[in-house]
């Protein structure tokens, strides 16, 4: 027989009791953050590296802006208007072409070093250097010659419209009127490198170089880097040496790339975070009605679209394509799957002045005309196609699509699901007839959603180019008068939905959980928070 | 006994060899390339890219370059986590999914030797259906289902243990992702061990042992456990080297820093060095815990000590 020691079930019962004790009386991580004013950060997954001009993606650009500043800050509050970062004004000639900016003189390295125009003119040479690999390039590509600097048409960087006038100048020369640059220069490809350590760890085109590393980054921002552990967290702490640290609030800020939606949901209801990135659809009802105070949904720059291959025969008749864009709900996707999301009228969504013309809706009865006009009646002998997603991706939506189609047009489609590497390179082969898609804009302006359709750029993959619209955006991008480029970008876009290459449905929204005691966090188009502005105050 | 062991290590090495040139085509094979970005990389960058990983070389170049910085012990860069040397991303991580391994196997087999033994002495009784039953539950609910809800009772309605995150030091954070991890393999060793026990408990010097009066808890312990763990030592090898080496649901659903988030996003985003650097590791452990299991028979079986 085994006989169980009474003193060993009678030491294990104590250990339980003392676990589920401890676990019950244990402040929450977020109570203890708020007392030590730390903010505890869902960010979905971890950054590929923290050399800012090596990455591309929202995820970094979370950690970056909180380590670096660049020229112009964001707002706490408002999208449009532009606060003094390491630039304290900024003026420009009268078609937007030469940009001046002055630079505080108190802006200083987190070692210590004065931080000069030079660091961003160095900033400019290395991400525009030929040699350097830098993925996203293409945002200096408004700079005079950057673009024919990179591609080695140019050898000499004094010809790239980047000028040092003196340590606290800095002039700017675009190739077309950029009336909007102070705006862009907010974004991480614009922010300063620091020269001084970045050429002590190497040449200035070397990548991989430790000066990213915890203890050796040196940085202009709010925080400087604390710690970093891969898949687990990244931590940053307040820089006592950035010039406005008077104002920043929190002690710190703990990143965690939580990748599944659901654990982070979690994590949050249990006291673990402050802020996610995202919240699982099926969980917003849930959350409305249990906790409607945690649950925020904000208008997003993001569109959400079918890509057409116009090369396919059907696909290839604007009538088949406005068929098929005008078969699909979209309130009815944003009321039962794409929750908060809106109903796209057009493809970019409104950006402050630019207010594209409300072109697309719902029509079953024109549908099925124009499905009928292209030699499609009721659907037959209309060729059986596929919509391609990315396996990551939730089915429910191409399914609900392909019942639209099925019940207005009598049309049948398959679902072809690819992981995410094949689902980009089936569409740069445009290999695919329709594919599900989305594009989150980088800045608040049009040419952010409108570029992308020109012939040749890598991002466009449907065989769609018009040389009508490339006039137009031409046109847009010569005109000094900021109204006048508006309008006619407005036309472009018309046009682009006139066409129809691409069918958009809806227009995203940020959906995400956000704990009450998080103070100084207001909804943005960019979803760009100030890390200075934030601070927490104990609710709850 | 050294000369065994000094056959299984050569066959391993060539285990290893075969296992990097599979995995070193597979990889090739594989769709869209390390580059792959949602917004699209210019062409000239990708070049330059290219160039700097080494994938401008003809394949047996590339072949030759990585055998050869693999047999010096550098995995390359990974180019999902711009440059950060895979050595690296092994040394960070793996320390985590051993520790949550070793403990999570301990659990197993605290849990599942026992049972199964219990099983195999109440066999066809109650307790052995019972236990039976729970072990078939347990290896039947996939830890995909029972770690989110475990993670949501315990760690969300009841806030007793975190519902994710790992820390190596606080023993609160282990609990969850042990149990639901050790749970599988437990109910695995009990079954094992139950099979291993009747093979054992039905041979004549058992009844020897019974009819000169030995109880039934020596002869368990002292003739039989030795014998019958057999299977069970015979899978703790490949077993053991499989806990150890990550589990991507456990480390998704609790938020675990270990290997196995590192090898299945490496997969999805081509980063060739990361996976060859993981499989080789991997493949390394199941060559050992191999070999370790194979001495660990020996010990237990002299039959096959005589045989070797």
């Amino acid at each position: 027989m085994f006989h169980v020691n009474m003193m060993t079930l009678r030491g294990l019962w104590w250990i339980g009791l003392a676990l589920l004790i401890g676990g019950c009386q244990r402040e929450t991580q977020v109570q203890r953050a708020n007392r030590e004013k730390i903010l505890l950060v869902g960010n979905s997954s971890e950054p590929k590296a923290l050399d800012l001009q090596l990455v591309t993606s929202v995820v970094e650009n979370k950690v970056l802006s909180s380590l670096f500043e660049g020229l112009v800050a964001d707002h706490p509050t408002s999208d449009k208007e532009m606060v003094p970062g390491v630039a304290v004004k900024w003026e420009h000639n009268d078609d937007y072409t030469q940009w001046v900016f002055h630079l505080r003189q108190d802006a200083k390295w987190s070692d210590g070093e004065a931080l000069t125009a030079h660091d961003f003119s160095f900033a400019y040479h290395r991400m525009l250097h030929p040699d350097f690999p830098s993925p996203y390039c293409e945002m200096l590509y408004f700079i005079k010659n950057a673009k024919e600097y990179k591609l080695g048409e140019l050898k000499d960087f004094s010809e790239v419209g980047v000028k040092v006038i003196d340590d606290y100048t800095l002039e700017l020369n675009m190739k077309e009127p950029v009336p909007y640059l102070p705006g862009v220069t907010r974004h991480y490809s614009w922010f300063p490198v620091p020269k001084h350590a970045v050429l002590s760890y190497g040449k200035m085109t070397d990548q991989f170089t430790p000066w990213t590393e915890v203890g050796k980054l040196v940085c202009n921002g709010p925080f400087v880097l604390k710690s970093w552990r891969l898949n687990d967290h990244i931590e940053v702490a307040k820089n006592p040496l950035y010039w406005d640290a008077a104002k920043v609030k929190l002690n710190g800020i703990r990143f965690l790339p939580v990748e599944n939606a659901y654990t982070e949901a979690r994590a949050f209801l249990a006291g673990q975070l402050h802020t996610t990135y995202k919240v699982p659809v099926d969980l917003i009802p849930y959350m409305q009605k249990n906790h409607p105070q945690y649950l925020k949904m904000e208008p997003y720059i993001g569109s959400q679209f079918l890509r057409t291959n116009i090369n396919r025969p059907g696909l290839s008749d604007v009538r088949v394509r406005k068929a098929l864009s005008l078969a699909i709900d979209g309130a009815e996707l944003c009321k039962t799957i794409l929750r908060g999301y809106e109903p796209a009228t057009s493809f970019s969504p409104n950006l402050g002045d630019f207010r594209p013309e409300p072109v697309l809706g719902f029509d079953p009865e024109k549908a099925r005309q124009l499905l009928a006009e292209a030699g499609y009646p009721g659907g037959e002998g209309f060729p059986r196609y596929s919509i391609l997603i990315s396996g990551g991706g939730s089915r429910s939506l191409p399914e609900a699509i392909q019942a639209m189609w099925k019940k207005h047009l009598n049309i049948s489609v398959d679902i072809r699901s690819m992981d995410f590497a094949s689902y980009i390179d089936t569409q740069n082969k445009l290999d695919y007839d329709i594919s599900v898609a989305g594009w989150i804009g980088d800045y608040l302006d049009p040419t952010t959603f409108l570029l992308m359709w020109t012939k040749g750029n890598g991002n466009n993959n449907t065989g769609w180019h018009s040389e009508e619209y490339e006039r137009l955006l031409g046109e847009a991008a010569h005109s000094a008068d900021p109204a006048q480029r508006l309008r006619k970008f407005e036309q472009a876009e018309k046009l682009l939905m006139e066409e129809r290459p691409i069918l958009p449905f809806a227009w995203q929204t940020r959906n995400y959980l956000h704990h009450t005691s998080v103070k100084g966090w207001h909804p943005l188009l960019l979803d760009n928070h100030p890390w200075k502005e934030v601070y927490l105050e104990e609710t709850e | 006994m050294l000369r065994v062991l000094f056959h299984r290590l050569l066959q391993g090495f060539v285990v290893l060899i075969v296992l990097f040139t599979i995995t070193f085509f597979l990889c090739r094979a594989l769709p869209g390339g390390p580059y792959v970005s949602e917004k699209e990389i210019p062409a000239h960058v990708k070049e330059l890219m290219m160039k700097r990983d080494g994938y401008d070389q003809p394949v047996h170049k590339q072949y030759l370059m990585r055998l050869k910085n693999l047999l010096q012990g550098d995995a390359g860069l990974s180019t999902r986590l711009s440059g950060r040397p895979v050595n690296d991303v092994i040394a960070q991580s793996f320390p985590v999914s051993f520790q949550l391994g070793l403990i999570s196997m301990f659990v197993a087999l605290a849990v599942g030797v026992p049972s199964g033994v219990i099983a195999s002495w109440k066999k066809n009784m109650d307790v052995d259906f019972i236990v039976m039953a729970v072990a078939m539950i347990g290896l039947c609910l996939p830890s995909f289902v029972v770690g989110p809800i475990v993670g949501e009772l315990i760690g969300r309605k009841w806030q007793l243990l975190p519902a994710m995150g790992w820390d190596a030091f606080d023993p609160a954070t282990w609990l969850l992702p042990m149990l639901v991890l050790g749970m599988v393999y437990a109910a695995y060793l009990a079954r094992l061990t139950r099979t291993g026990m009747l093979d054992v408990l039905s041979q004549d010097f058992v009844r020897t042992a019974l009819a000169k009066g030995v109880p039934m808890r020596r002869i368990l312990i002292k003739h039989c456990l030795r014998g019958g763990l057999v299977p069970a030592a015979a899978y703790l090898g490949p077993a053991f080297a499989g806990i150890i080496s990550g589990s991507l649901v456990i480390e998704l659903v609790f938020q675990i820093p270990g290997l196995g988030r590192h090898f299945i996003k490496a997969i999805e985003t081509n980063d060739v060095n990361v996976i060859m650097g993981i499989v080789l590791f991997y493949g390394g452990l199941v060559v050992l815990g191999n070999i370790i299991s194979d001495f660990l028979i020996l010990w237990l079986n002299p039959r096959a000590r005589a045989q070797s």
